[in-house]
């Protein structure tokens, strides 16, 4: 396909991805010098579309961005009005009193907000600045000069059938350059992996990122169980203690409850299902009294940041800037990563600026974001997820010390040992795990789950989850590890089926159901799955996640 | 000495754009069941009016058509689906802004109104939208006009003044020659409709969007219809597994009493 004549589009500022990140850079662009031309592409359908997360927001950033946001019709209207911290066992919970929580986990003066609810609401409000966001467009490729620096994106094509050729209504992809590109793809962004390597940014005494797996329904209960503003979490049962992980429940607004789970993919049995652990949770008394009589509306998943601030890879390059997630500011600890990935954009734009009229470096963005807040943020929360590794008591009970006696400030820094997909232990060495049937009130299976997010792709495009080595399931993780993916795809993407004429197990792989979380990117252990983008506009519909 | 007159021949279409709930989107009743959901949800262009723009886009291409409008009737936000019409070709748009749904008859009003001051030879839209499926407004148009209507067309050719179209009908393809002026409904088989390119949508944001208050038409556009009730359909019952076909015919015929 390399003669096809691509048109060209000029802009200051190229940024890929309309998450808070994105976002927040272009608005304080704009702010900064609105004379600069800047566009935003997104590869959702609409702004919005591809946001997952909690969330309870802290404004601080926001409060940076835009001072005067509390006058104008945001979507952030729930104040965090009461809040508490339990462990699970399978039939009871305990409550950990509030004096006994790190300040972190305190969330007085937050707010619960959808954040897709808040993209949306930026996006317009950027729009409404002059910023161009093209949505249902994917960044599918950076394009690079003779002397390697990044100088803008190419748009995915549109129209191709399975086997790369154009149908009807094919639409090449465009170049569009900028003196700066930013990315903001948020956690494990397929180009933002690409430059981590090409410019070997987790090189210099970095440990290995770590991530995790989100989940997030939205319930509405009846007016009588709901308490507008309440935040629970919890660890502890259905995990096993060696497994990272909890739940999240916020009362948000119109008897909303939205109820999650966040699961390590450091995890170490291929047979464990993070999606069946989150539908187990939802069987906890506790929370059956809540839902019963309660409509599920809403489903998701999404990969997030844990590495934290050992992790964190150099987030500048030559022509271009790593910000958000997809280089990973998210604070575990916290379990917030919305203020810290806004503030991380707000720094970036601020670096660009001066780049742009001034010239200067924008190797610059490393001191800016050590003299932030987010540094002494994430400087603080480093030790906490490390800790995890010893299993979930003395991790607790060391939190306890690092974040509530020492403020974060013990003078030495836990490294991660492994990458994620290094972590998994042989299917014969595990024991196997068999979930509760799906009970279709509380529980549901995975079809049905997807179904609830919108999912869609055009059909009869090429498939964008990639095998490096074609045979390698077959040959390898089948047996080793009775393929995981089936397991921790939360979308049912992955299945093994046996084919008649090899007579061996193969893996199908289902990518019209792909909820773009990228979990299989990141936990395959041979890292043999690619996560390219899809057709744009493909993927799922979020909308009040 | 012979004069020769060189006639200008022109030729207008108007399409019918109607803003809906995306049809990827999961529809939700309102928790109070006085409709469907529609705050925070995407919206898009009502599918086969897609292949009502893309006809006219190809009109103008093939340089039948001298001139491609596109109108929709709405909320202000309605501008969208006008400028997504004039990424994919559509020289200009018209927006009637009313703050009330309206139906397939006050719809129809409107754009007669619409079309006796902008004169086309040609109204496309879709056969149906898919959120009301009314499948309504083309017919009552085109009576309200007193022109012929084609619906469901699966093809479409003009020649000459001749407006050759096919409709899928259960028996096969049935082909049907009108003449001009027509209202024509479009089925989906009628084309793909295209991508929009990101160059044609920075176009389109420079392309005439007039908006008119619908008050200003004087047309009576009060429902004829009142909504009770929405409610979502009945769930399905569980399955049960039988032992064997015998179990099966019991079931069948004691407990569902189909045989």
């Amino acid at each position: 396909m390399s003669e096809i004549q691509r048109e060209e589009m000029l802009y200051d500022v190229v940024i890929v991805g309309a998450g808070p990140a994105g976002l927040s850079s272009a608005i304080k662009l704009k702010q900064l010098n609105e004379e600069l031309s800047i566009c935003i592409l997104e590869k959702a359908s609409e702004v919005g579309a591809h946001v997952l997360s909690g969330n309870v927001f802290e404004t601080k950033a926001m409060d940076e961005l835009i001072p005067n946001w509390k006058e104008l019709e945001t979507p952030i209207n729930t104040k965090v009005t009461s809040e508490d911290f339990s462990f699970l066992t399978n039939k009871k919970s305990f409550k950990i009193p509030n004096f006994l929580l790190p300040k972190s986990l305190q969330n007085h003066g937050n707010y619960i907000i959808s954040l897709s609810n808040l993209c949306k609401w930026l996006g317009e409000f950027a729009e409404n600045l002059g910023i161009e966001i093209f949505p249902g467009f994917a960044a599918s490729k950076l394009i690079y000069n003779e002397s390697d620096e990044v100088i803008g994106v190419q748009t995915g094509d549109m129209g191709l059938d399975s086997e790369n050729k154009p149908k009807d209504n094919f639409e090449p992809g465009i170049n569009i350059k900028g003196k700066v590109t930013i990315l903001s793809e948020g956690c494990r962004g397929h180009l933002g992996k690409e430059v981590i390597k090409k410019f070997k940014l987790d090189d210099k005494n970095k440990s290995p990122q770590q991530y995790g797996i989100g989940f997030k329904e939205i319930w509405e209960v009846d007016h009588e169980k709901h308490q507008l503003g309440k935040v629970s979490h919890s660890v502890g049962w259905p995990l096993e203690s060696d497994t990272y992980g909890g739940s999240f429940c916020y009362h948000a607004e119109n008897n909303q409850i939205y109820l999650g789970y966040v699961i390590g993919l450091d995890y170490k049995n291929p047979y464990l299902s993070p999606y069946d652990e989150f539908q187990q949770f939802k069987t906890h008394p506790e929370i059956k009294k809540l839902l019963s009589g309660g409509k599920r509306i809403s489903y998701g998943a999404r990969a997030l940041i844990e590495g934290g601030l050992q992790s964190l890879p150099q987030m500048h390059m030559p022509g271009a800037l790593l910000i958000g997630c997809d280089a990973g500011t998210l604070n575990m600890p916290k379990i917030k990563g919305s203020h810290t990935a806004m503030k991380s954009g707000i720094i970036a734009a601020e670096v660009i600026n001066n780049h742009i009229k001034n010239n200067t470096d924008l190797s610059a963005y490393e001191t800016e974001f050590k003299n932030s807040w987010i540094y002494e943020e994430l400087n603080q929360a480093r030790n906490v997820k490390p800790s995890f590794r010893w299993g979930l008591v003395p991790a607790m009970i060391f939190t306890g010390i690092d974040q509530k006696i020492f403020g974060g400030k013990l003078p030495f820094t836990l490294e991660h040992k492994h990458a994620d997909h290094e972590s998994l232990l042989p299917a014969r060495d595990s024991k196997k795990i068999e979930y509760p049937k799906y009970d279709n009130e509380f529980t549901f299976d995975k079809p049905s789950s997807v179904y609830l997010s919108g999912t869609n792709h055009a059909e009869n495009q090429p498939c964008h989850l990639l095998l490096n080595d074609q045979n390698l399931s077959t040959t390898f993780t089948i047996e080793e590890y009775d393929e995981p993916a089936q397991r921790y795809c939360p979308a049912g993407v992955y299945e093994v089926e046996y084919d008649n004429e090899i007579q061996k197990n193969i893996l199908k792989i289902n990518s019209q159901n792909c909820i773009h979380c990228k979990t299989c990117d990141i936990k395959e252990p041979s890292q043999n799955i690619e996560w390219v983008t899809p057709e744009g506009g493909g993927g799922p519909i979020y909308s009040g996640t | 000495m012979k004069l020769v007159y060189f006639i200008e021949i022109q030729m207008k279409v108007l399409v019918a754009v109607k803003r809906v709930v995306d049809y990827k989107v999961q529809i939700r009743v309102k928790s109070d069941n006085s409709g469907v959901e529609t705050q925070n949800v995407k919206m898009s262009v009502n599918p086969p009016d897609e292949n009502a723009i893309e006809e006219a886009v190809k009109l103008k291409e093939q340089g039948i058509a001298t001139e491609t409008i596109a109108i929709s009737i709405g909320e202000d936000k309605c501008q969208d689906v006008l400028r997504t019409s004039m990424a994919m070709g559509i020289d200009r748009s018209i927006l009637v802004k009313s703050q009330n749904s309206l139906e397939p008859l006050a719809v129809a009003k409107t754009l007669k109104k619409i079309i006796e001051k902008e004169k086309p030879d040609l109204v496309l839209m879709g056969k149906q939208a898919i959120d009301d499926d009314s499948n309504q407004t083309g017919q009552i148009l085109s009576a309200l006009l007193n022109w012929p209507q084609g619906c469901f067309i699966s093809s479409l050719k003009i020649e000459d003044k001749k407006v050759l179209i096919s409709r899928e009908v259960d028996e096969g393809i049935e082909k049907l020659e009108t003449s001009l002026p027509a209202v024509l409904t479009c089925d989906l088989r009628l084309n793909t409709p295209r991508f929009a390119s990101l160059p044609n949508i920075m176009k389109a944001k420079k392309k005439p969007l007039e908006a008119i208050e619908i008050e200003t038409l004087d047309i009576d556009i009060e429902p004829k219809i009142k909504t009770l009730k929405v409610i979502d359909p009945p769930t399905r019952k569980a399955g049960v597994m039988v032992k064997d076909v015998k179990e099966l015919v019991q079931k069948l015929k004691n407990e569902a009493k189909v045989i």
